[in-house]
């Protein structure tokens, strides 16, 4: 771009940042009535504009700026071992762990759940699914409603709710068969904002906006890990075990479930994945005619993606409604759909480890930079460019193959 | 020798355009049945339709003697009718010998129970589509690439693992849309041997689109030729080799 049309263009650009700015950061309502205003923060905005329009050619160099470092090899190749230790150090944390970082360590293992299945959909069967968290919220609402009505333990509704959320799947599924790429993602969008908003207009049964409380906490071994027994007869562990409760023990029992979760799903997609209906989702996402020409029927290929991602997302609603103890269709909000997609994206499509990694990355570190949670979509959405700049195929991609023919 | 085959009056129709009319063949158990025309003469298109990529707007297509018209492509290849592309559809980020396993989906135990815990008889079909990729392997001649992944492949190479891809599947009719093309004259009697070994050692029929000239008379029993969507001749390489009507379509009028 020649230099008058580069300064042209910064020009305009800066003008529509003043435009922008100006009712957000100069404008400030005062408490009593009136306006304040601050211009040097418009000036500054519109200044920074202006700067990086015009250098914006030269600032290609970030692309070309390949990270030096190299990341560890993919994990697979060493036999059990790493595996093995992962698992042993995954044990060991609710022992050694601070308290208020065992709560996190809770609800980064929900995301790891959901990331998980979630990269059944879209990293294995190549399918776009925006509205992941329906699936999720369906998980968590079978769990609040059985057992508020009818009385159902945890792990009972961790089936049912599973098994729901996988039907929920199949259902959302059939409308969109013939859909793909952009128009499913936009779909299964509409289909997650209609669950919540039944889940937010169904007062009668779901109780509205006000949400369902006192959810039962889950049992461990059959005993409760409740401070106290909520019925006669019933035990909690802390007697059972011969030890006076602490409060920090409830949320190692959780953790110890929800590894559990994670453990059991991990065991299922390794299997899944090398097993025909596995190959069949990565066939599908990688030629859908191919696959209709060698007698795959891509109705029942995409049905089984579906179900099987929303049953773990089941999985992790029923888990989430038992460790919370009050849930509100505010917590399905598309965000979190939004944010599950970040994880299998940033992770690695298709790559267990690079999954169980960015769901990790993703809910410990705006822990760490509580302080600047102000920023966190903005650091949120700057990771995300980088990645794509620097490294598309995710953090860790996908390790071929996952089986081989010996030579 | 029995008819495994059987097109009549088969018409499609896209809109207002009539791609395809009129055509009536059968292809014979054990025979190599060739397509041949000039460009846009509408091979694919019957192709299509027999394989079940498209619903014929008329006619009638029987596999042994059984309507398959109109039937969705994945039951037609069920029933024993796959096909390659004119533009290689291979699965191409998955490896050479998983591209073969997919194909076996419809003979694998794909219960999902079994599958998770291993029982003894998933574990054997597994090991059975192992065996069977690895045959084929050595029979395309790409056993040592088994591990690559396909996208990798030369482009000569593809098409061979395309074929293999197929015949793992244990058809009864192999349609083979234009395999000759952009492989070099080696290459060409690489597949002239292995379509010849196909059907005399699989039993497998063939229906292919070529223009290779030299392939098509070296290996077709009979030869139906189109042009504008119509047949014009159909009868042993001879006979369409001399026929006045065929020099025409392809040569144009003197």
């Amino acid at each position: 771009m020649s230099r008058p049309n580069a300064i042209k263009n910064a020009s305009l650009a800066a003008l529509v940042t003043a435009v922008l700015t100006i009712p957000m950061l100069g404008l400030r309502l005062q408490p009593g009535g009136g306006l304040e205003h601050d211009w040097l923060l418009v000036l500054f905005a519109c200044a920074a504009v202006f700067a990086v329009q015009l250098t914006g050619d030269r600032l290609g160099f970030l692309a070309r700026l390949k990270p030096t470092f190299r990341l560890p090899a993919v994990v697979g190749e060493g036999g059990p071992w790493p595996y093995v230790i992962a698992l042993l150090v995954a044990l060991a944390w609710p022992f050694v762990a601070p308290r208020d970082w065992l709560d996190v360590s809770v609800l980064a293992m929900i995301y790891v759940l959901l990331g998980l299945g979630l990269n059944i959909v879209v990293g294995f069967a190549g399918l776009l699914d925006l509205g992941y968290v329906a699936f999720y919220a369906v998980g968590a609402y079978t769990y609040a409603l059985l057992s508020l009505y009818f009385g159902f333990s945890f792990w009972e509704c961790l089936l049912i709710g599973g098994g729901l959320a996988a039907t929920f799947g199949v259902l959302l599924g059939f409308p969109v068969l013939r859909l793909r790429g952009d128009y499913l993602a936009i779909v299964t969008l509409g289909f997650g904002e209609i669950i919540r908003l039944i889940l937010n207009n169904w007062d009668s049964l779901t109780h509205g906006p006000d949400g369902i409380n006192n959810i039962p906490k889950p049992t461990l071994l059959g005993f409760e890990i409740t401070k106290r027994a909520s019925s006669e007869g019933a035990r909690t562990l802390w007697e059972a075990l011969g030890i006076t409760y602490n409060s920090a023990y409830q949320g190692m029992a959780l953790y110890l479930i929800v590894l559990l979760l994670v453990v059991f799903t991990l065991f299922v997609i390794n299997r899944l994945v090398r097993m025909p209906v596995g190959r069949a989702w990565e066939a599908l996402r990688e030629d859908e005619i191919a696959c209709r020409s060698l007698g795959l029927n891509p109705t029942t290929v995409k049905l089984s993606a579906f179900a099987l991602g929303a049953f773990f997302a089941g999985i992790g609603g029923v888990f989430f409604a038992a460790k919370q103890g009050s849930i509100t269709p505010e917590s399905f909000v598309f965000v979190e759909s939004a944010v599950v997609l970040a994880i299998v994206v940033l992770g690695g499509m298709g790559s267990q480890f690079g999954v169980i990694l960015a769901a990790l990355a993703l809910t410990i570190i705006p822990e760490l930079a509580r302080e600047f949670s102000e920023y966190r979509m903005l650091v949120f959405g700057l990771v995300m460019v980088l990645m794509m700049i620097w490294r598309p195929q995710g953090l860790l991609p996908a390790s071929r193959p996952r089986l081989e023919l010996p030579q | 020798m029995s008819t495994l085959l059987e097109v009549s009056g088969l018409q499609m129709r896209f809109g207002g355009l009539l791609a395809v009319d009129g055509i009536e063949f059968h292809v014979d158990a054990g025979e190599v049945f060739a397509i041949i025309g000039p460009n846009g003469a509408g091979k694919t298109t019957v192709f299509n339709c027999v394989s079940g990529f498209y619903r014929p707007s008329a006619g009638r297509i029987d596999l042994d003697g059984q309507a398959i018209a109109g039937l969705p492509g994945h039951v037609i290849a069920r029933r024993g009718v796959v096909r390659t592309f004119q533009n290689i559809r291979l699965f191409r980020s998955m490896t050479v010998v998983e591209n073969l396993l997919v194909a076996q989906h419809a003979h694998l135990e794909t219960n999902l129970l079994k599958g998770l815990f291993k029982v003894p008889s998933f574990r054997q079909a597994e090991r059975r589509a192992m065996e069977q990729a690895a045959y084929w392997l050595d029979k395309v001649g790409l056993r040592a690439h088994a591990n690559r992944e396909a996208g990798n492949l030369s482009y000569g190479q593809q098409r061979r693992l395309e074929i293999a891809r197929c015949m793992i599947t244990e058809p009864k009719l192999l349609l083979l849309d234009e395999p000759a093309a952009g492989l070099n004259p080696h290459e060409t009697h690489e597949l002239d041997d292995l379509i010849r070994d196909l059907r005399k050692q699989h039993g497998v029929s063939v229906l292919l689109i070529e223009h290779d000239m030299s392939l098509v008379m070296a290996i077709a029993d009979r030869i139906l030729v189109m042009e504008h969507g119509r047949p014009i001749v159909t009868g042993v390489p001879a006979e369409v080799r001399a026929d006045p009507r065929v020099i025409k379509a392809y040569l144009g009028e003197e």
